[in-house]
């Protein structure tokens, strides 16, 4: 994991109080900047800074540390209105991942197969990316790293749908607990590419209901992480997120407006490229490492 | 798409409560300012960014000259369009090539920017131009990048130098460097070097992609960035900038339907050109960077922009026919010569304008002598006169005169004087507006106009009816097709560009006729 050299928010924000502690409009207006640059979007900053006034008002901070002390309850409280466990219970559970293009996939389901065999479950992924160059043997490299099975096409550019379907097959056949099937990145406004989801959904359903559809979503994204959120939960019907790459300078502070937008909670987070960087979303840590 | 209001509609309603036109207030520059920085904050461009440009936009908007065809919220999304362009246009330009092949290229950026896909479209890019790129698989780090290169390279019709299998082993720097001894051997003449993906925080890896450069001497290090990139792009714009110093910028992912306002941020934050645009994923999907289309992507503008462009063709073209319906019908009243005398108060450019054609010394003597006092006095007393007289001068009885006097604090000589003026100009108009006027040897039209950057329409496309009205007419036509015409830049400049076809402008007045406007407009 590469090293924050900070970057981090809080010693921005306790550069605004370098001098002496007092409040006042230069401090909104550097609470403004950095929180736009942490990706919140111009409405969540406003908000968020609205709540912190209100706090303020309420019980004055008598420091910088109270001030960021305040600001990180702000946003432990409105990321912290979700469910974000994973749902796992059903035999075999079965995991469809998806986004645009690039964000962390397969990286991810990589990292999520070590992850569960950790706990003591069985793990299947389905290669089911038959579009992109070498996306099979990338997955089959994570797969052995892992130690777990993979159940690959059988010729060149297979409907991935069948992939998906072999691989639930497969899963229930040989008693494995979770299936993780991989899909080819897509960008939202393909619609064709939005409705080979759908159909992939459909035809593992007819086995199997389906326990959990993560979004990958990559920290370093802007407002269109948003977009991409209401358009995958509509063709691919998401159950959670999982945002990537939260090892690098990016904050990815547009997940709490995808998260208050459609309601779906991030249950993932992924802080590098080894197997062991992946773990469960926690709302206090993250507002903890934003604001640190 | 995004369920955000997007800054057209937004826009839209700000146009609808600044109907006015003219002169630009502070107030309906600061207001559009507003929605400007929303929609570029919610396209992703920085926040230092959309200050500075801001500031620029608003210095701009507030000294600009007028562009009487647009409302005020237009005239600020044109300026701001323009500006936008500017920024992302500014640096271009091509690859440079080396003098002596192989040309070493080499791509850096993020994991998932999507560099790998990008060496692939640039080598077939490259060989369409007739070039045998090599691609180089430097990526040893992500699983199989290696793998995906070599069935890259296949399906682009490539040669590939891939001697280390990847996934961790191998040395990148040992690699690049050996591949150009390669490819002179084998007569490559452009290398294409895929690096592994990295972050900006990472100084381990900028470190190695420093050595890869060390060791290649690129003659290009295109930094890819992929068009989703929120507000990091700029820390990682710049450290990519200190660790690997790239030449110029790819723009991945455009097929997407983000807006891309980091390459305002990045462009502007390390003074690199975007060179290339990739949309979509097959290698095909590759093209030359457009700034215009950016600038409108950006904000979302491309309504507004064609809303402008039509409200500025109508204008014009208005403009025309009505100075020519006037003229045909003799109906140039008080209220047109006070409009085109303001005009010629911004005569400071004229005069520099007029210095630097050949043969216009004489006229600008005459320019010399202008005297603004005198417009601001006209001015006054026509300001004085009701609406019914500025139409129609023959109601100007003595009383109406020694109340004008009175209101413009003036002598009534002077208001019979003006009003003397007047008659004069209109009969002259009507000389004018028969096409009399005979050409300056050596003096074209006056390039670029005055008052406005509207698009002239050239003296080829226009009418050369020998009936003025009619000719205005199809000169009016012209310029609803599409051409734009002159406007009303210049005082008489509607008038003349009414007969000679929208070259208008001074240009087709003679020196002594000059002088004789001169005299009527100020002259005791
Ligand atoms: N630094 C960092 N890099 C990551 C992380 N997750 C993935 N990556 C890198 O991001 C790049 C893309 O990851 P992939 O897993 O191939 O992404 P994908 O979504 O499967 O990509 P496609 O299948 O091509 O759409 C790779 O270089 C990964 O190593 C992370 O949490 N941190
Ligand atoms: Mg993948």
């Amino acid at each position: 994991m590469a090293d924050k050299k900070g970057w981090g928010l809080g010693s921005k924000l306790r550069g605004m109080f370098a001098r002496s502690f007092v409040i006042n409009e230069d401090t909104w207006d550097d609470l403004e900047a950095t929180l736009l640059a942490a990706d919140f979007g111009p409405d969540v900053t406003d908000e968020l800074i609205d709540a912190v006034k209100a706090s303020v008002a309420k019980i004055p901070p008598t420091d910088d540390d109270d001030f960021v002390r305040l600001l990180r309850e702000v946003l432990e409280e409105r990321l912290s209105r979700f469910d974000t466990t994973l749902k796992l219970q059903d035999r075999p559970a079965v995991v469809l991942v998806v986004g645009v293009n690039g964000v962390g996939k397969t990286t991810t389901i990589g990292k999520l197969a070590k992850f569960i065999t950790t706990a003591g479950r069985s793990v299947v992924l389905g290669a089911a990316d038959t579009f992109r160059a070498a996306a099979v043997d990338q997955l089959a490299t994570w797969a052995e790293r892992a130690g777990v099975q993979i159940v690959r096409p059988q010729q060149e550019g297979q409907d991935p749908s069948s992939v998906a379907f072999q691989t639930v097959e497969f899963a229930i056949a040989q008693s494995i607990d979770v299936a993780i099937v991989d899909t080819a990145g897509r960008l939202q406004t393909k619609s064709g590419l939005m409705d080979e989801l759908s159909k992939i959904r459909r035809v593992i359903e007819k086995q199997s209901p389906i326990a959990e559809v993560l979004l990958v979503l990559d920290a370093t994204t802007g407002q269109n992480g948003l977009v991409q959120a209401e358009a995958f939960l509509e063709h691919a019907g998401v159950t959670g997120l999982v945002l990537t790459k939260l090892d690098g300078s990016a904050k990815g502070g547009f997940v709490l407006a995808v998260q208050e937008r459609t309601g779906i909670p991030v249950k993932l987070v992924g802080s590098g490229e080894s197997i062991a960087d992946l773990s469960g979303f926690s709302p206090v840590a993250f507002a903890a490492a934003l604001v640190e | 798409m995004a369920t955000f209001g997007n800054l057209s509609s937004r826009l839209t309603d700000a146009l609808k409560s600044l109907r006015g036109k003219g002169k630009l207030t502070e107030a309906d520059v600061d207001g559009t300012l507003r929605e400007i920085r929303r929609a570029m904050l919610d396209a992703d461009v920085s926040l230092t960014v959309v200050k500075s440009f801001q500031s620029a936009v608003r210095e701009r908007a507030l000294s600009d000259d007028v562009n009487k065809a647009l409302n005020p919220a237009q005239q600020v999304v044109q300026i701001v369009n323009d500006e936008l362009v500017t920024i992302l246009g500014g640096q271009q330009r091509r690859i440079e090539f080396a003098k002596k092949p192989p040309t070493v290229i080499m791509l850096a950026g993020l994991q998932g920017s999507g560099k790998t896909t990008l060496a692939g479209k640039l080598a077939k890019w490259l060989a369409k131009e007739k070039h045998t790129p090599l691609l180089v698989a430097c990526d040893l780090q992500r699983p199989n990048a290696v793998t995906q290169l070599e069935v890259i390279a296949g399906n682009a019709g490539v040669a590939i130098f891939a001697p280390e299998p990847g996934n961790g082993k191998g040395n990148p720097v040992k690699v690049a460097k050996d591949s150009l001894k390669y490819a002179t051997d084998k007569l490559y003449d452009v290398v294409i070097i895929d690096t592994a993906g990295r972050l900006g925080v990472d100084a381990e890896l900028m470190k190695e992609a420093s050595d890869i450069r060390k060791a290649t001497s690129p003659d290009e290090v295109f930094f890819v960035i992929d068009a989703m990139i929120g507000q990091d792009a700029v820390a990682t714009a710049e450290a990519f900038q200190q660790g690997v110093d790239f030449t110029g910028v790819v723009l991945t992912k455009l097929d997407g339907d983000a807006r891309g306002g980091a390459a305002l941020s990045v462009v502007s934050a390390t003074e690199r050109p975007i060179m290339f645009a990739s949309t979509g994923e097959s290698l095909d999907d590759f093209e030359p960077f457009y700034p215009d289309r950016m600038a409108s992507r950006i904000l979302d503008l491309g309504d507004i922009l064609t809303l402008i462009e039509q409200a500025q063709q109508t204008f014009d073209a208005d403009e025309q026919a009505k100075v020519a319906q006037k003229i045909a019908t003799e109906t140039f009243t008080l209220e047109d010569f006070l409009e085109q005398m303001q005009q010629l108060k911004n005569m400071g450019s004229l005069k520099k304008m007029m210095g630097m054609l050949p043969g216009s010394g004489q006229m600008k003597a005459q320019l010399d002598n202008f005297d603004e006092s005198e417009i601001t006095r006209t001015e006054a007393i026509i300001r004085s006169m009701t609406p019914a007289e500025r139409r129609n001068s023959r109601l100007l009885n003595g009383s109406r005169r020694l109340r004008i006097a009175q209101g413009s604090g003036v002598t009534v000589t002077d208001v019979n004087s003006l009003v003397n003026r007047f008659d004069q100009a209109a009969k002259m108009m009507k000389t004018v507006a028969k096409g009399k006027v005979p050409q300056i040897p050596g003096m074209g039209p006056i390039p670029g106009g005055i008052g406005g950057s509207r698009p002239k329409a050239t003296k080829k496309k226009t009418s050369r009816s020998g009936n003025p009205a009619k000719r205005a007419a199809e000169n009016a036509a012209i310029s609803q097709g599409g051409q734009g015409g002159s406007g009303a830049g210049f005082g008489l400049g509607a008038a003349t560009g009414a007969v000679d076809g929208g070259a208008g402008g001074v240009g087709d007045l003679s020196a002594e006729e000059l002088a004789d406007m001169q005299k009527l407009l100020g002259g005791r």
